[in-house]
């Protein structure tokens, strides 16, 4: 029964890296880039839902009315005065751009909010459990972060394949060249995307500052984990994330039980080997 | 309808100057045929047109008014579409989804996705299959219905026959001169320079980048043609 519960937590652990590994995904599919501030936003917003909801005393969950579309306007104008600059045949710019950016939010933090680590609070649903016959019990809070993270999928999903502004993320990623020549602004709807993937990267953080805490320089231990999960997937795949962030909760989790020490080692160790073997992840999208 | 001229049109990739100063003029309703040998910059013409290649603004004007240096996406709403070398279907998109994807300059017109299924029956049948796993021919049709879905004043073709059966470029053809007759102004570049000298009205070759031979259909005989190609 041990081994059910280890691996109901480390399915579960996999929602948290699902959620961080969307928004990375969501921007490199559709326009190849990587995004090396991507933990930094994420611990980002953990930081702004934690001021909003120090000053306007909100709970953090309706924070996210303020902290998403304020995500959404930064991605959008980051991406249009930034990065948008940056992009071309060469991946290099944007990491080296993105690179600067993760500093710049890490020491901003710094100056406002110290080195202490923060942690939102949501009372006892943090604690709460479901009992799922008489040994093992699943905690709630994790259940909705994983359920967070399949409605994100979803709701993706219907993006990309049910609006226009889906088929013009598809269509821009498969030959951006061409679908300026259909009439796409293709400068706009990427800063939508970035836009959309700072909503993921927004309600990843503040949900993650609610279950861990985090500080100024947590931002890339998140990345790490965003990456790994999206390389398992396979790059660009959205549901691929999830799978990449379920083997790495569960490689976590199995290597936890076996000594808790090895935990993170674990995951890393997993990761390395399923490069080996899939050097483009389970379900790669992008063909080059 | 509007007419397109090219004044002093220079392009560059990187150092590499790919034309250097042509003098075209692209009137309305007429069809105009771009010959030359390969790397002559039939293709590099077409894209500093649509915009995907940057020019001065006073290099391109339409309708007597100013308009390189814009975005693509700009120019495309403006009127004037193309079906570019190689079709570039995105893969990702089924056959409707391409043919949508035209119609996204929001540019109102006789053109409609049924009108395009009128045209080319069989993309319907196939209309949820991806987009590049038709054959030739059948993509090429999905390349032209996506670029007269932005109901376009201006059709730009370049080597829409590239690679196809014999009988399926006769039905693209008789589909161009059928846009023509409806008023269409039309831009192909063709390897086939017999083709080309019959369904056009003007005729321009082009050279390194140059503007070799020029003139209206009927007056250029084909010697002149293999000279202005081949610079022999
Ligand atoms: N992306 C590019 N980068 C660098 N040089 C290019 C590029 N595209 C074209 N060229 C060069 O510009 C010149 C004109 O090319 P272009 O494609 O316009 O010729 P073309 O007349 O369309 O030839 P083809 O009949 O082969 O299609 C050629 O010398 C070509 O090598
Ligand atoms: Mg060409």
């Amino acid at each position: 029964m041990d081994w059910i519960a280890t691996l109901l937590q480390g399915l579960l652990l996999g929602g948290v890296y699902a959620l961080f590994a969307i928004g990375l995904s969501l921007v490199f599919g559709v326009m190849r880039l990587v995004n090396i501030a991507h933990g930094d936003m994420i611990v980002l917003a953990g930081f702004v839902s934690f001021a909003v909801v120090e000053v306007l005393g909100l709970g953090p969950i309706l924070s996210l009315a303020i902290v998403l579309p304020l995500f959404f306007a930064f991605g959008y104008v980051l991406q249009l005065a930034v990065l948008n600059r940056t992009l071309g045949d060469d991946l290099l710019p944007p990491m080296i751009v993105t690179f600067g950016l993760a500093i710049v939010i890490q020491n901003g933090l710094l100056q406002s909010f110290a080195a202490d680590s923060r942690k939102l609070s949501l009372g006892e649903v943090e604690t709460a459990s479901i009992a799922l016959g008489t040994d093992i019990a699943v905690g709630v809070y994790p259940l909705i972060i994983f359920a967070t993270a399949i409605v994100t999928i979803l709701a993706l999903q219907a993006l990309f394949y049910g609006t226009k502004i889906g088929r013009e993320f598809r269509a821009t990623s498969d030959d951006p060249e061409a679908a300026r020549l259909m009439g796409i602004n293709t400068k706009r709807v990427f800063a939508v995307a970035t836009g959309v993937a700072l909503v993921v990267i927004g309600i990843a953080g503040v949900l993650m500052a609610i279950r861990t805490t985090f500080d100024p320089l947590s931002g890339p231990v998140r990345l790490l984990f965003a990456f790994e999960a999206v390389i398992i997937g396979g790059l660009g795949n959205i549901w691929g994330t999830l799978l990449g962030g379920v083997t790495l909760g569960l490689a976590q989790a199995i290597g936890g039980a076996i000594d808790p020490q090895f935990q993170v080692m674990a995951g890393h160790l997993v990761f390395l080997a399923i490069l080996i073997v899939r050097p483009r992840g389970f379900f790669p999208k992008v063909a080059h | 309808m509007s007419t397109i001229e090219t004044r002093g049109l220079t392009a560059h990739y990187g150092d590499f100057q790919a034309l250097f100063g042509l003098d075209v003029t692209l009137r309305s309703g007429e069809t105009t045929a771009i010959i030359g040998a390969n790397g002559a910059g039939k293709s590099t013409f077409m894209k500093a047109i649509t915009g995907l290649i940057k020019t001065a603004p006073d290099m391109i004007h339409i309708d007597g008014a100013p308009a390189g240096g814009r975005d693509a996406h700009t120019i495309i709403s403006q009127g004037i579409a193309m079906v570019p070398e190689g079709r570039r279907l995105f893969p990702s998109l089924s056959v409707e989804e391409n043919l949508l994807i035209g119609t996204h300059a929001k540019r109102s017109g006789p053109w409609s996705l049924d009108r395009v299924y009128d045209v080319f029956p069989v993309l319907k049948e196939r209309r949820r299959l991806s987009g590049t796993s038709l054959s030739g021919g059948q993509q090429q049709m999905v390349a032209i219905g996506r670029a007269l879905l932005s109901n376009p004043t201006t059709l730009l073709c370049d080597e829409i026959s590239l690679g196809l059966a014999p009988v399926v470029i006769e039905e693209l053809y008789r589909t161009i001169a059928e846009l023509r007759s409806e008023g269409l102004s039309i831009v192909i570049v063709e390897q086939d320079v017999a083709r080309a000298v019959r369904v056009a009205d003007q005729v321009y070759c082009f050279m390194e980048g140059r503007v070799s031979l020029s003139g209206a259909a009927q007056d250029i005989a084909l010697e002149d043609i293999r000279n202005a190609y081949f610079g022999i």
